[in-house]
């Protein structure tokens, strides 16, 4: 059986993908935002914190971690506003997932670069007579944040298409938009075929564009 | 057959061999013959092809012309003068008549001492375990390591290591033992422990080409000398007349002063 | 409440089964394609280095969710009539696949070019030097990255439930639509999905220390 590809159909709903797809890297930006300020301040508390705190900041990596996304997004959209007195959109709803799944992994991430900071540079810190806080923003976080940087990346490309989850709660982003076209033109095959090229080619234009970043955060210094 | 009855009586018969990695010649026209039970040494200054031309007689390395012979059978090559690599069995097969041991030791460090011998020895020789385990035992105990038989290589020093290193190639019965600088990634303490295992080789008839910048065990255990420059051979000969301060070859005499000045 | 939970268990039971078994078909499947490719990405001609890299860039730069329903939903057009169950699988495995391939490339070539050449020089012929000296040294450096990956596809296996298999995650959306009861469910089926990824985490740490035999 031959089956003819004709992609007429796929442009003239292309308004769905096009807007999808900046839907998508509009949800990835405030996750990762959002789960980089999360990240940040466990990361940092852990570090200097006992063992309750500790065991409480694990306990939320641990979980976030070994749990499905999907199940994450359903039970914050659907399960939360059951005993808590909340009303928000899909959209909302989803970043607010995504944020905290996202800041789950970046405190591991932070937390190894702090870890990976050489102690001779904190000692120097020291020697000069800073405070601890001084030391923590202008030696420890910058250095942590350097080494930290191609990490920070992949997260950031891993969350854009984990976006592609958003679909299951109805949030009009680009896999919602691929459904949309494929229930209503049947032009299937052709459909994930634009689909697939769009998260190819955006996810790797991002990780070319973050990779040249690195490249001038590392000859900066 | 011809070849084979006008090849000379050396065991190792390297002729005009050529080879360049990109632009940047690192053999140019190398000969060099070495007889059964010889002791060659080569020496020369960084970067002149010592290494190469060890890596090329036992084929880790490729070359562009020339001949390379071990007891008259090219090497490598189906024949000399085509460029038609054998087969993968039978470079294989070839690379087992020669042993050869690495500055860095390369022991393999998922198998014990006893284990990095015997892996040769049954699948190459087709050993059965227990020979091969009876004859590693034996050149465990040649190098003084019969009690670490069943150490992991991370277990032993430097030293140990390579001496276990040189136990692995001379349990293959090689015809000729290649060592490139065995004990220039070793601490300056452990070095003499690994010369005398080699002394002793020698002094057992071993045919061996090597590379050192040990210069007095150069001269005590060498039958010759050659001393390379350039991708060259540039002077060969018994160890007291190329050692000799006063020799005529103008680039040695730069190289001996300038290792002297570093070294002594 | 607690009695439409405890009545619902047996049905749970059976979708926790399906999602068990879903995740155990990915990771054996993947894990012998993925061997073979890896190994091919490695040591293969040219073409096939170009093909497997290609498969592996293009299949790890798309959402899950988006390759499982190309496949489900593709796969037709292409004449290829799949169950369900088996669309979903194929996509999840080959998802897994393009990892085991970086794995294996990546444990290979962490593997010192000494070590290949010090086989090469005592005769070992080239599938002699890959299965005795190669592959268990790069089998080490394989296996924690990859039982971490065991995790990600027990989680991965939960988007099946959205082509109409009901497994776990599906087991959980019905019972929750006749019970109403979702927070209670989802917190529920979050702990089983917990349980079972934090002790092959746990299992994993301890075949990593148990395979480190070699000091660095
Ligand atoms: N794989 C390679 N690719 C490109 N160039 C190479 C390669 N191996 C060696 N060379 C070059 O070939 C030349 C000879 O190298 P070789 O290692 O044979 O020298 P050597 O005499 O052993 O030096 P050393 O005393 O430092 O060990 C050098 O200029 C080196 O940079
Ligand atoms: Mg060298």
């Amino acid at each position: 059986m031959g089956y003819a590809l004709n992609f007429n159909l796929i442009w003239r709903h292309f308004d769905k993908l096009w807007g999808g797809l900046l839907l998508s890297l509009e949800l990835a930006v405030i996750s990762i935002a959002v789960g980089i300020v999360i990240g940040l301040v466990l990361a940092v508390w852990y570090v200097s914190a006992g063992r309750v705190v500790r065991a409480t900041i694990a306990a939320y990596v641990e979980f976030i971690r070994n749990v499905p996304l999907i199940l994450l997004v359903y039970l914050v959209f659907y399960g939360l506003p059951t005993v808590v007195d909340l009303a928000y959109s899909a959209p909302t709803s989803f970043v607010l997932t995504l944020s905290v799944y996202s800041g789950a992994y970046l405190v591991e991430v932070f937390r190894s670069g702090l870890e990976a900071v050489p102690r001779g540079q904190l000692d120097a810190g020291k020697a000069i007579g800073l405070t601890p806080w001084q030391r923590l923003l202008h030696v420890r976080l910058p250095t942590m944040l350097r080494i930290t940087l191609p990490a920070l990346s992949n997260t950031f490309i891993s969350l854009f298409k984990d976006t592609s989850i958003a679909s299951v709660i109805s949030v009009p982003e680009l896999t919602y938009g691929a459904q949309w076209i494929n229930f209503n033109t049947f032009r299937i095959v052709e459909v994930y075929l634009v689909t697939t090229a769009m998260y190819l080619v955006t996810g790797y234009a991002l990780l070319f564009a973050l990779r040249l970043v690195e490249r001038r955060f590392r000859a900066a210094r | 057959m011809s070849d084979a009855t006008n090849a000379s009586s050396a065991l190792l018969d390297v002729r005009d061999v050529s080879k360049a990695f990109g632009a940047v010649e690192v053999l140019r026209s190398v000969s060099l013959q070495v007889k059964r039970g010889e002791v060659v040494t080569v020496i020369g200054p960084s970067g002149s092809g010592k290494t190469t031309l060890l890596r090329c007689v036992n084929f880790l390395e490729s070359y562009d012309s020339g001949s390379i012979r071990i007891d008259g059978r090219e090497v490598g090559y189906r024949e000399a003068g085509t460029r038609q690599r054998r087969s993968e069995r039978d470079l294989a097969a070839m690379r087992a008549e020669t042993g050869m041991v690495f500055q860095s030791f390369n022991l393999f460090p998922h198998l014990t001492a006893a284990g990095n011998i015997m892996l040769g020895l049954t699948k190459v020789r087709g050993k059965s375990q227990s020979e091969a385990r009876k004859a590693a035992e034996h050149w465990l105990g040649r190098v003084g390591l019969a009690h670490k038989a069943d150490s992991l290589p991370a277990e032993l020093s430097g030293g140990q290591q390579q001496r276990v290193g040189i136990a692995r190639a001379v349990a293959m019965e090689p015809k000729i033992l290649l060592l490139d600088e065995i004990t220039s990634a070793l601490d300056p303490e452990l070095v003499g422990e690994v010369l005398a295992v080699v002394r002793s080789l020698a002094e057992d008839g071993m045919t061996m080409l090597m590379v050192t910048h040990e210069m007095a065990f150069a001269r005590d255990a060498s039958s010759r000398i050659v001393f390379m420059a350039d991708g060259g051979v540039s002077a060969v000969g018994p160890p007291k007349e190329i050692l000799a301060a006063e020799t005529s070859n103008e680039r040695l005499r730069t190289f001996l002063a300038r290792f002297r000045a570093s070294h002594f | 409440m607690l009695s439409q939970i405890l009545y619902a268990l047996p049905f749970l039971a059976q979708g926790f089964a399906v999602t068990l078994w879903v995740s155990l078909l990915v990771v054996v499947l993947s894990l012998i394609v993925g061997v073979l490719l890896g190994v091919g990405l490695v040591y293969g001609p040219a073409p096939l280095r170009w093909v497997v890299r290609i498969f592996s860039d293009t299949i790890r730069g798309i959402p899950i969710l988006v390759l499982m329903f190309f496949v489900y939903y593709g796969l037709p057009a292409t004449g290829l009539h799949l169950p369900s169950f088996w669309a979903a699988v194929l996509a999840l495995t080959l998802f897994k696949t393009a990892q085991v391939v970086e794995y294996v490339r990546g444990a290979v070539a962490s593997i010192p070019k000494g070590q290949s050449e010090a086989a090469m020089a005592i005769g070992l012929t080239f599938s002699q030097r890959l299965t005795s000296v190669i592959f268990p040294q790069a089998f080490r450096r394989f296996l924690p990255p990859w039982i971490n990956g065991v995790t990600d596809a027990v989680k991965g296996s939960a988007l099946v439930s959205l082509l109409g298999i009901t497994d776990l995650m599906q087991a959980i959306n019905q019972v929750i639509g006749r019970t109403y009861e979702a927070m209670p469910l989802y917190i529920l089926g979050a702990l089983i999905y917990f349980a079972v990824n934090y002790a092959l985490s746990l299992a994993s740490r301890r075949l990593e220390r148990r395979f480190a035999f070699i000091r660095e």
